[in-house]
């Protein structure tokens, strides 16, 4: 408790992020109305009129709509940022184990990846095979690749320049044994915290994708969506506009202050600087 | 100096003829037949085989795409199926706008981002400091296009100053169009803002602490002084090389937020072209996109090699 009274960012972000999940697995058993209930009698009615938070277009519970989008928005996030980072360490340490020429490919791709955000790819893909879940978690977890192969490739490079690898090579271990032994156990931590931070850019970049709409698909609710229907009632119902956003930023808020508190923990040198 | 060049320049070559495969690839070998994606399940034997021919796809592969990026190093991108116009034309009209709205938003960026990093670094763990702190943590977490709607809320709907959105045209009446991407610009720039005063921060922070700067002091420069004449231009290179970086979000941003104010930009052509699936129209935007932000860091790394002379011997 001691340690965490020290990180008041890590304290912060971590209990922003807890109510963030918890709501969305919450979302899963229980909401104060079925997300997806239509009620036109309680059409945009306003926070506490309807329910606590009001009701949007359809007079669909907002409240339960957040709690929903959250799972769907968290749900997205996490698998792509897996996916991205399982594909970008890979490349990242093998890039490092192996240097020369499979270093500059990896980086090269890393560059040319780099140049795609996600948004660019989600449309490229949804072109193809139409909006959706899937479309969102490939277009998010490609842009996640070099910015892990990136992190994990530096980071790396100096456990390579470190005593106990050349001991290990010494003793005839191979790239790939020293790479799995020593390097990935020595630079989790840092993964961890960028995990954290990617986390979420994707949860902005889904919202992105939704909002565009070649995110979650309706019926199923997206933080994203309701701030792309509600621009039609801005005047009428700004809290409509106003809660989603409020929502997206606040979960982006929590799982950026969890990032920079876990790296305060993990690298204290970075901490004045940052 | 000259071999640096040289090497970036084959590098920026090689990234973007990567990119442009890429692109090519996802768009028109991997779905097999891109006509029946353009044209839907429903479509006629007729109708398909007649944009198949229209747009050459009897042919192999690899003339295509030599054929395409040869039309877009001359600057015909080819035929909007959507449109029935040329590209480039659709192109250059939409240019016209997301470029000023992207100048726009570096500048704005900029201009808050600077100041609000040196006072931050200049009043370190006061008041001032973690204000700006806050802003920077708060700045990054807004979506762009959620601050673009509580702008139009706030100034439009509430204050009625500004159009909720859309562009009147440069010709028609300059000075109404530049208000008209004022809105849009400011919602693009805060994210921005807000990573850069914490770059320019931490960047500063760290010059403080080098010798020169001590010498600077103890020679007799004020604060003030020694801040602006020696400080600032050293802590300005890591923040140039991060605005390179950022280039790639402000592309993604530009997308969104023309969207919520309905401006006629590459970012809303590249929407409407995803809408009707018009993959002539993708294809050549999502490469030009590309090939800016490999562009712009490219330009990014050259200027970092120019301001850093350290960097220019070590290559």
């Amino acid at each position: 408790m001691k340690a965490l009274a020290r990180h008041p960012t890590l304290l912060l972000g971590g209990l922003v992020t807890l109510l963030l999940l918890a709501t969305a697995f919450l979302s899963r058993v229980w909401t104060p109305a079925p997300p997806t209930q239509i009620q036109i009698t309680r059409r945009l009615a306003p926070p506490l009129e309807a329910g606590l938070l009001g009701a949007d277009h359809f007079g669909r519970d907002i409240a339960s709509l957040l709690m929903a989008g959250a799972w769907n928005s968290l749900s997205i996030a996490f698998v792509a940022v897996l996916l991205g980072m399982a594909g970008g360490v890979l490349l990242g340490t093998l890039a490092a184990a192996w240097r020369g020429w499979a270093e500059e490919i990896v980086m090269r791709l890393a560059d040319v990846t780099f140049a795609f955000p996600a948004v660019l790819s989600a449309i490229m893909i949804a072109a193809l095979i139409g909006p959706g879940v899937t479309t969102a978690v490939i277009a998010i977890g490609v842009f996640n690749v070099p910015v892990f192969a990136r992190v994990a490739r530096s980071a790396a490079l100096q456990i390579w320049e470190r005593d106990f690898v050349l001991a290990a090579r010494s003793a005839g271990k191979g790239a790939l044994l020293i790479t799995f032994h020593h390097v990935l156990p020595n630079i989790a931590g840092l993964l961890i915290v960028q995990a954290t931070i990617q986390l979420a850019m994707a949860i902005l970049a889904e919202a992105g994708l939704s909002f565009l709409g070649v995110g979650v698909p309706p019926p199923h609710p997206s933080w994203g969506r309701m701030l792309s229907d509600s621009q039609t009632y801005l005047s009428q119902a700004p809290h409509l506009a106003i809660l989603p956003g409020l929502a997206i930023a606040l979960a982006v808020l929590g799982f950026n202050m969890l990032g920079d508190g876990l790296r305060d923990v993990i690298d204290p040198k970075l901490r004045r600087k940052r | 100096m000259i071999l640096l060049l040289l090497r970036r320049f084959a590098s920026l070559i090689v990234t973007l003829l990567l990119a442009s495969l890429a692109i090519f690839v996802v768009l028109e070998v991997l779905p097999g037949d891109p006509a029946a994606i353009m044209l839907g399940t429903e479509a006629r034997e007729d109708t398909l085989a007649a944009l198949r021919q229209q747009m050459g796809l009897d042919r192999p592969a690899y003339e295509r795409y030599l054929d395409w990026l040869g039309g877009m190093l001359t600057g015909d991108l080819g035929l909007s199926m959507t449109y029935r116009v040329s590209v480039s034309e659709l192109v250059a009209d939409r240019l016209a706008v997301t470029i000023p709205l992207a100048v726009m938003a570096i500048l704005i960026s900029t201009a808050l981002a600077v100041p609000l990093g040196l006072i931050a670094a200049a009043n370190h763990e006061k008041v001032a400091d973690r204000g700006v702190m806050l802003f920077a943590q708060i700045g990054v977490a807004i979506p762009n296009f959620w601050f673009g709607l509580l702008l139009i809320l706030f100034f439009s709907s509430y204050l009625g100053w500004f159009s909720a959105g859309g562009f009147p045209g440069w010709a028609a009446n300059p000075a109404l169009a530049l208000k008209a991407l004022l809105l849009p610009a400011i919602a693009l720039a805060l994210p921005q803002a807000a990573i850069l005063a914490r770059v320019t921060r931490s960047s500063v922070l760290e010059i403080l602490g080098e010798d020169f700067v001590r010498t600077a002091r103890a020679k007799g420069l004020t604060r003030r002084v020694t801040l602006h004449r020696h400080v600032l231009r050293n802590a300005l290179i890591p923040v140039v090389t991060v605005m390179g970086m950022q280039f790639s979000f402000l592309v993604a941003g530009a997308i969104l937020v023309e969207n919520v104010f309905t401006l006629p930009g590459l970012g809303r052509l590249l929407f409407q072209a995803m809408s009707q699936r018009d993959l002539v129209v993708i294809k050549d935007v999502v490469l030009l996109f590309a090939a800016l932000v490999i562009l712009v860091n490219f330009l990014v790394d050259l200027a970092y090699a120019w301001l850093d002379p350290r960097l220019r011997q070590r290559t």
